[in-house]
C-alpha cells in the first residue's frame, strides 16, 4: 500500500531519529464561477476579465470578488494580449514540477485594458529583460488549448518601444 | 473584572450540501458576509475586527485563508486574524479582543469546502504524526470505537443512536436502526452529511449591540477546553473538556431552551447533552446540526449562529451554544447566549 | 495598549538549526516552552491558557497540530488555541496571547510558536503544482524577488544595499548563540560571489530554512510581582491587513504596514519612531527587506531606507540597531520567526540579550509580515511599565 511508512532506518549508534511517512492526498477542485468563465475563454484565445460595479476597476483574470470592494464583480470585459512587463525576476533556482530551462523570466504583466497585473513567464534572454517591456502573449495551438493559464505558453517581446515609467508606476 | 457584554446581533450562512459543484470559496463565502453585515446594521468599514476560521488541508492548498480575503474587500486595510481552526474559535478569539475595550464590533466568519478530498483520509492528518497519523485510521473508525465504548458503558443503545438521526434528519428510528453497518457499531445515518458551506457572525458590545438590534443574543458565558490527543488516556464515553467548559460558561444557572451542539456523529450528541446536563426538555439542533450538513470549520460557527438567531426571533431565551474539534470530541467550546444581558 | 496592562515574564527559544533530529515536534515546542516557563519562575501547572502559532500545516504534514500538542504543552484541562496568519503568524500569537491578558481573561498565558521545516518540504508545500496555473516560480524568493526590484528602480539604491544587509545581520548572528547561521567569514565578497538565485537576490541574501521554536510567558501586573526576572511591558499591539492582489497596489510599501505601524506607535505614544525606539526586530527574510521596511516604518524616508543601512546606523553600535538577533536572515523556523522578533525585542528592554545587547534599550519594536506583504502585526515593548 502506498500509505505504508518505510521501514524506519537506524542511525550508528543504533537511534532511530527519523521516519518516512508518505502521505498522498487526492483533491477535487473547483474553479469557481468566474475563473470558470475566463478558462472557457482562453480555450478560445480570449481573455476575459470583469469590472468591478463599484471601483470600475477591470480584473483578469476575474476573481470572486472584488478584492477592495467586497462585493461581486460586475460586466464582463474583453482585453487585448499584449501588455507591460512591470517588474520581474529571473529565476535559477530548480523545483519540482519546473517546466523551464534554467535561468528562465516571470514577471508581472499589466494586459491593455485590465488594471492589474497578472503572472507568467516570459520568453526572452534574461540579460535583456527590463521594466517596462511591451510583450505579447504566446497561445497553444486551439487543438492543444488547455482550460488553465496554461494555455498562454509564455510572454515574448512585440519589439515596440518600452512603455513609459508613469504608465505601470502603479503595478508596483 | 466582569466581563464586558458582548452580543450576536446577526448571522447569516450558505450550506451546500452534499457539496458545491461551482462556486469556489470566495463565491460561496461573499454573499455570506455581505447578508451578515447588511443584517447587522453596522456599515462594514465601521466593523473594529475581523477574523476567521478555515483549514488548507480541506482543499489542499497552503494559505487557503489568503484567497478569501477577497470576500470581505479588506480595503482601506483592515484589523484582520485567523485561526487555523473552527470558526467558532475565531469567535472566541474576537470576544476576547472586544473585552479589552478599545473596539466596539466584529465579524466573524469561515468557510470550509470538506467535500474536495476524502475527508476520512484529510483528518487522519490531525493525529500524532509519529505514531497514529502512519497507520491511517479515518474519522468513522475512531468515533466508531467511540461508539463501541458507550454501548459497552450499559446506558444506550444503536437505536438511541437511530433516535438522534431520526430526529435531527428525518426517518424512522425502528427502520434506521435495521440498516447495515458502515463502521460497526455506526451506519450511514451516525455520521453527518459532509458539505460544503460558509458562515458569518457579526458580534457587538453594549449600547452599540441595543443600538442595532432588537433582541441581541448576548453571550453570557463562553469557555473552551482541550483534553489529551491519545484516546487510550481518556474516558471516550464522557467529555470532560465540554462539562468543564459548559460549567464555566454557566450552562447550568438557568434553564436552557434549546441548545445547538456540534457533533458530527450521532452517538457524540448523547455524550455532549449527558456534559452540558441538559435535559429531556431541551431543543436538541433544531437546525438539523452537524448531521444534517457538516462542512468542517463552518459547523461550529454555524452553531453559534443558529443559537443565536433562536434568541434574536424571539423564540427563546436562553441557548447553549457549543463547537467542537479533534478526534472524538478532543477539544470543546462552550457558550451561553441569553435575551436578557 | 487598551485593557490591563501585559508583562512579558518569560521567554524561551530553540538552538535553531536545518535539521533538529534530536527531539520532535513536541520536542522542540517544549524546549521552547520550558525555558520562558523557567524564565518565568513558573510551570505548566500555572498556566491558564496555552496560544500557538505556525505558518501552514503542509510545512510538516501535521493539521490543526494544536490536537496533537495538547499533552506536550501542558493544555489538557485548559484553554488552547492555534493562530494562523502567514508569515506574521508569529506575531499574531503573541498578540492574541497578550490580549487574553489585556482583556482580563486570563493571568498568565504560555504561547509558543514553531516550524519544523526539516520534517517536510516547505518549498514544495508553497509552490505546488495547482490547478488552473502554470509553474511560475520556486518558493517566496521567487515570489518577493519581482518587488524588490521594484524598490530597487524606485529608489535608486546602490546594487550593494542587499549585500550591506545580508553581512551585517551574519555578523549578528556570530553574537547569538541560538542563531542558526554561524559564518564567522562573511563578507561583501562572499555574499556578492554566492549564486543569483532569484535575481536580484543571492543566495546568501536569502534566509535560511530553520527547525525552531519561541515561546513567551506573558502575565496581568498582579501575577508579574511574583516573576524573579524584571518583566518587560506591552505597549502597544497592532494587526493590519490588505488584500495579495488588487489594482494599484503598493506592494513595496503596503498601506497595510504604514497604518499599523502608526497605530502601534499611537498607543504606545511615539511620535518620532527614530528617536523614540532604540532597537528593532523586524521581519527579514530576504536583506533587501531592511530599507524596504525602515520606510514602511517610518524610520526614514520615502525611498531613503538604503541610507540608513549603507551608513552603518542599522549595526549594532549605530543609531538604530536593526535585528541585533542576526534577524530571519540567521534563522527562520517560518511560523516562530515572527515571535522570535517579538521575543529578541522585550529581551533588549529586560536586558537579558547576552552579547547582542544594545546598550540601554527601554523600548523596542518587534515587526512580522506575511503572505504577499500584506499581513502585519507589531508590538512595542518597553523596560517601562507606563
Amino acid at each position: 500500500m502506498s500509505d505504508a511508512s518505510k521501514p524506519a532506518k537506524k542511525d550508528a549508534d543504533g537511534e532511530v531519529r527519523r521516519i518516512k511517512a508518505p502521505v498522498k492526498l487526492d483533491y477535487t477542485v473547483t474553479a469557481g464561477l468566474a475563473l470558470s468563465r475566463f478558462l472557457k475563454g482562453v480555450t478560445a484565445g480570449k481573455l476575459l476579465g470583469q469590472r468591478c460595479g463599484v471601483c470600475s476597476k477591470v480584473y483578469v483574470p476575474p476573481r470572486g470578488g472584488c478584492p477592495t470592494c467586497g462585493v461581486g464583480m460586475g460586466e464582463q470585459v474583453e482585453v487585448k494580449d499584449t501588455g507591460t512587463l512591470t517588474t520581474f525576476c529571473i529565476v535559477n533556482v530548480p523545483f519540482e514540477g519546473q517546466t523551464m530551462k534554467l535561468p528562465y523570466v516571470y514577471g508581472l504583466i499589466a494586459l491593455d485594458g485590465a488594471d492589474n497585473a497578472l503572472h507568467h513567464l516570459i520568453l526572452a534572454p534574461p540579460e535583456e529583460v527590463r521594466m517596462g517591456m511591451r510583450l505579447r502573449a504566446e497561445w497553444v495551438p486551439p487543438e492543444s488549448r488547455p482550460a488553465s493559464m496554461e494555455a498562454i505558453r509564455w510572454f515574448v517581446p512585440t519589439g515596440e518601444p518600452d512603455a513609459p515609467w508613469d504608465s505601470y508606476k502603479e503595478h508596483l | 473584572m466582569s466581563p464586558r457584554e458582548i452580543a450576536i446581533v446577526s448571522y447569516a450562512s450558505l450550506l451546500a450540501v452534499p457539496g458545491e459543484p461551482q462556486r469556489d470559496e470566495v463565491e460561496l463565502l461573499l454573499p455570506v458576509v455581505t447578508e451578515a453585515v447588511a443584517r447587522s446594521g453596522i456599515p462594514k468599514r465601521e466593523l473594529g475586527f475581523t477574523v476567521s476560521g478555515s483549514c488548507d488541508y480541506l482543499g489542499g492548498r497552503p494559505f487557503s485563508f489568503v484567497m478569501a480575503l477577497d470576500a470581505i474587500g479588506a480595503w482601506p486595510p483592515i484589523a484582520e486574524s485567523h485561526v487555523e481552526m473552527d470558526g467558532a474559535f475565531a469567535l472566541y478569539e474576537a470576544w476576547v479582543r472586544l473585552q479589552c475595550g478599545d473596539v466596539d464590533s466584529a465579524l466573524v466568519y469561515a468557510f470550509g469546502r470538506s467535500t474536495q478530498g476524502d475527508l476520512g483520509r484529510v483528518l487522519a492528518q490531525q493525529l500524532d504524526p509519529y505514531t497514529l497519523s502512519p497507520l491511517w485510521p479515518d474519522d468513522t473508525a475512531l468515533a466508531a470505537l467511540q461508539a463501541r465504548a458507550l454501548l459497552d458503558r450499559g446506558r444506550v443503545s444503536e437505536r438511541d443512536f437511530a433516535a438522534v438521526a431520526a430526529r435531527t434528519r428525518g426517518g424512522d428510528a425502528d427502520e434506521l436502526v435495521q440498516r447495515p453497518y458502515t463502521v460497526a457499531p455506526l451506519r450511514a445515518h451516525d455520521r453527518g452529511t459532509v458539505a460544503d458551506g460558509a458562515a458569518a457572525v457579526v458580534l457587538a458590545a453594549g449600547d452599540l449591540a441595543r443600538k442595532v438590534c432588537k433582541r441581541p443574543a448576548w453571550i453570557r458565558g463562553i469557555d473552551h477546553r482541550i483534553e489529551q490527543h491519545q484516546l487510550g488516556q481518556r474516558d471516550l464515553t464522557r467529555s470532560v473538556s465540554t462539562a468543564l467548559a459548559g460549567e464555566r460558561a454557566g450552562v447550568g444557572k438557568g434553564p436552557v431552551d434549546v441548545a445547538e451542539l456540534y457533533a458530527p456523529y450521532t452517538h457524540q450528541e448523547l455524550i455532549l447533552r449527558e456534559a452540558l446536563g441538559l435535559g429531556e426538555g431541551v431543543e436538541v439542533n433544531p437546525s438539523g446540526g452537524a448531521l444534517a450538513a457538516h462542512p468542517l470549520m463552518v459547523a461550529g460557527l454555524s452553531r453559534f449562529g443558529e443559537a443565536a438567531e433562536r434568541i434574536i426571533d424571539g423564540s427563546a431565551n436562553r441557548a447553549v451554544a457549543h463547537a467542537t474539534s479533534g478526534p472524538c470530541l478532543q477539544q470543546n467550546l462552550v457558550a451561553v447566549l441569553e435575551a436578557a444581558p | 495598549m487598551s485593557g490591563r496592562a501585559c508583562a512579558i515574564t518569560g521567554i524561551g527559544q530553540t538552538k535553531h538549526a536545518s535539521k533538529r533530529d534530536d527531539v520532535s515536534i513536541a520536542g522542540l515546542c517544549r524546549e521552547a516552552a520550558l525555558r520562558a516557563l523557567e524564565d518565568a519562575g513558573l510551570s505548566f501547572a500555572d498556566i491558564d491558557a496555552v496560544v500557538i502559532g505556525k505558518a501552514p500545516d503542509m510545512f510538516e504534514g501535521v493539521m490543526m497540530p494544536e490536537l496533537y500538542l495538547a499533552d506536550a504543552l501542558g493544555a489538557v484541562g485548559k484553554p488552547m488555541m492555534r493562530v494562523h496568519t502567514a508569515g506574521s503568524v508569529g506575531g499574531s500569537t503573541a498578540i492574541v496571547a497578550a490580549h487574553l491578558i489585556s482583556s482580563g481573561v486570563h493571568e498568565r498565558v504560555l504561547t509558543v510558536s514553531f516550524e519544523k521545516q526539516s520534517e517536510s518540504d516547505a518549498m514544495w508545500a508553497l509552490s505546488h503544482k495547482y490547478p488552473f496555473q502554470p509553474p511560475l516560480m520556486a518558493g517566496a524568493g521567487g515570489f518577493f524577488a519581482p518587488i524588490v526590484r521594484s524598490y530597487i528602480k524606485r529608489s535608486g539604491a546602490p546594487l550593494d544595499t542587499g549585500i550591506a544587509v545580508a553581512v551585517k545581520d551574519r555578523l549578528h548572528a556570530l553574537k547569538n548563540p541560538y542563531a542558526h547561521l554561524t559564518l564567522p567569514e562573511i563578507s561583501n565578497d562572499m555574499v556578492k560571489a554566492s549564486p543569483m538565485l532569484w535575481d536580484p537576490i543571492r543566495y546568501l541574501e536569502t534566509c535560511p530554512s530553520s527547525d525552531g521554536a519561541c515561546a513567551l510567558v506573558l502575565t496581568s501586573a498582579q501575577a508579574a510581582r511574583r516573576a524573579p526576572g524584571k518583566p518587560a511591558w506591552v505597549r502597544g499591539t497592532s494587526m493590519r491587513t490588505e488584500p495579495a492582489v488588487f489594482a494599484g497596489r503598493d506592494q513595496v510599501s503596503p498601506r497595510a504596514g504604514r497604518e499599523c505601524a502608526a497605530d502601534v506607535y499611537r498607543q504606545a505614544g511615539v511620535s518620532n519612531p527614530s528617536k523614540q525606539i532604540d532597537v528593532a526586530e523586524i521581519y527579514v527574510p530576504f536583506s533587501w527587506f531592511e530599507p524596504m521596511w525602515l520606510e514602511n516604518l517610518g524610520f526614514a524616508e520615502v525611498n531613503q531606507g538604503w541610507q540608513k543601512t549603507m551608513d552603518g546606523s542599522t549595526a549594532l553600535g549605530g543609531a538604530l540597531p536593526i535585528n541585533p538577533s542576526g534577524g530571519v536572515l540567521s534563522s527562520n523556523p517560518i511560523g516562530a520567526s515572527g515571535m522570535l522578533r517579538f521575543a529578541e525585542a522585550a529581551m533588549q528592554v529586560r536586558g537579558q540579550a547576552g552579547a547582542h545587547q544594545v546598550d540601554g534599550a527601554r523600548m523596542a519594536l518587534g515587526h512580522a509580515y506575511g503572505g504577499a506583504s500584506q499581513f502585519f502585526s507589531m508590538w512595542i515593548v518597553s523596560s517601562e511599565r507606563e
